[in-house]
């Protein structure tokens, strides 16, 4: 599920939150066998704000992820979303205007059936490109904001309802080759409400270059039918803390890509230093309008953004977020200011079996 | 003269018996140090290709975090196979490198 999304649904947030707990609850009757196989809780805490063309709201935000092996073979695992998003008020009146969403983003089984085969089933995030399944938790990207063509190939929701195959097909000491394939279902369940639709992507992994190229499609199968292609290219030379990220997209109505590059320097003592910590980040991004017939959330308009990110990652798996971006479009030109602090947790979720 | 030659014997033998016995002792030492730098060079042969692991796919997308209890690697890697399309031998390298042993 995109980060930006926003509900205030009280009521289906806490079934949301039952369903989870009764997974967690299922999960702890079951005694698992394996010593250095707790389940574990991970995730990130943030609080975040952002002040975008003059309206700033903030928005404290907590992703826990359950992941528990069953067995030799099996995986469940499991994502939510609690947040409560704050902006002031309009006109002459004071105080914050506030809603809050709380949510399962997925929650699957996979099954190891092969060394090259996982089965996954249930709710997933949905393989297109690169940022929806790898980089969208809060913990993890370097900006606040998922660059604008993320939507695209993703079904709006970015999830899919269903099953899916992945893996790693080839296995080389020069080249892998990972695939997945998904199938999603139609579902107007809440909290587990998807499109029909299938795709899937491919990406060839070079380890001496460091380079991976990959290709996306999918097709949604509902509605108005639509084909959206994908590609990406990551780079992260080696014995650097450089890294080069970055995808495009295309749709029938609209077009564009993503680059963002981020580096921390080993220069003045470490990657731990003081000065190692301080990691200047950049994104650019164009989003390119076909035609106004617009089934997509992107811009009604061509649009070019730079983002001049500066985040510093503190001991203890902390991270502070800051950056300034400039927009430009024919609606209208506008500054985003972004300001966070991140913490990333990790931790069994219970006691387990001693080692 | 019988007895002045049994005590020679005795002593050549206890002597070849001492000689053996710390020449046997020192041989296994030799073993032992031999077989335990095997043992430290193919875990280091372990760690050096559980960090390529993880520098090349878990690196790629977040920083590694500092520290976790061991009891969880295992769930780590599994949940790391799936999530980054790891091989079967790159996440049984880099369980190792998460549990050098």
């Amino acid at each position: 599920m995109l980060r930006r999304s926003h509900t205030s649904d009280f009521s289906s947030s806490v079934c949301a939150v039952r369903r989870l707990l009764f997974v967690l609850g299922l999960l702890a009757a079951i005694q698992l066998g394996f010593a250095q196989q707790t389940p574990l809780i991970s995730g990130g805490v943030a609080y975040l704000t952002s002040t975008n063309g003059g309206n700033t709201s903030d928005y404290p935000i907590i992703e826990p992820l359950l992941a528990a092996p069953l067995g030799k073979n099996i995986l469940v695992e499991s994502r939510a979303a609690m947040l409560e998003f704050f902006s002031p008020k309009g006109g002459n009146q004071t105080g914050f205007n506030h809603s809050h969403f709380i949510g399962l983003t997925y929650l699957q089984g996979d099954y190891l059936a092969s060394q090259h085969l996982t089965i996954v089933g249930g709710e997933y995030l949905i393989p297109f490109n690169t940022f929806n399944e790898r980089l969208s938790e809060v913990w993890i990207g370097n900006f606040q904001d998922s660059p604008t063509i993320t939507p695209l190939g993703l079904f709006s929701a970015g999830i899919g309802l269903g099953g899916m195959l992945r893996g790693n097909a080839v296995q080389h000491n020069k080249y892998s080759i990972d695939y997945a394939y998904f199938y999603s279902t139609r579902s107007g369940i809440e909290q587990f409400s998807a499109l029909r639709g299938s795709g899937g992507r491919a990406s060839l992994y070079l380890p001496e270059q460091r380079l991976e190229l990959g290709f996306s499609c999918d097709r949604r199968l509902q509605g108005a039918h639509e084909s959206f292609y994908g590609a990406h290219v990551w780079w992260e030379p080696r014995d650097t803390a450089f890294r080069l990220r970055s995808e495009f997209s295309r749709g029938q109505h609209v077009q564009g890509y993503w680059v963002e590059a981020d580096y921390r320097t080993r220069a003045f003592g470490g990657l731990d230093s003081a000065i190692g910590r301080i990691e200047p980040v950049f994104r650019i991004q164009q989003t390119f309008r076909i035609d106004t017939l617009a089934s997509d959330s992107l811009p009604s308009v061509n649009t070019q953004r730079a983002d001049f990110g500066l985040d510093y990652n503190l001991p203890h798996n902390t991270r502070i977020l800051t950056s300034y971006a400039r927009q430009f479009s024919s609606a209208g030109d506008r500054n985003v200011w972004e300001t966070g602090i991140v913490y990333r947790f990790l931790f069994p979720a219970w006691k387990g079996k001693k080692l | 003269m019988i007895f002045r030659h049994l005590i020679f014997a005795l002593l050549v033998l206890a002597s070849v018996s001492v000689l053996a016995v710390s020449a046997e002792q020192s041989s296994a030492a030799a073993g032992k140090q031999a077989a335990n730098s095997g043992k430290q060079k193919q875990m280091v042969q372990t760690q050096n290709a559980g960090e390529r692991v993880f520098q090349a796919h878990c690196s790629r997308c977040h920083a590694a975090p500092e520290g976790f209890s061991p009891r969880i690697s295992g769930t780590i890697v599994r949940h790391m196979r799936i999530r980054a399309s790891l091989s079967q031998h790159d996440e049984e390298v880099l369980f190792r490198f998460f549990n050098p042993q």
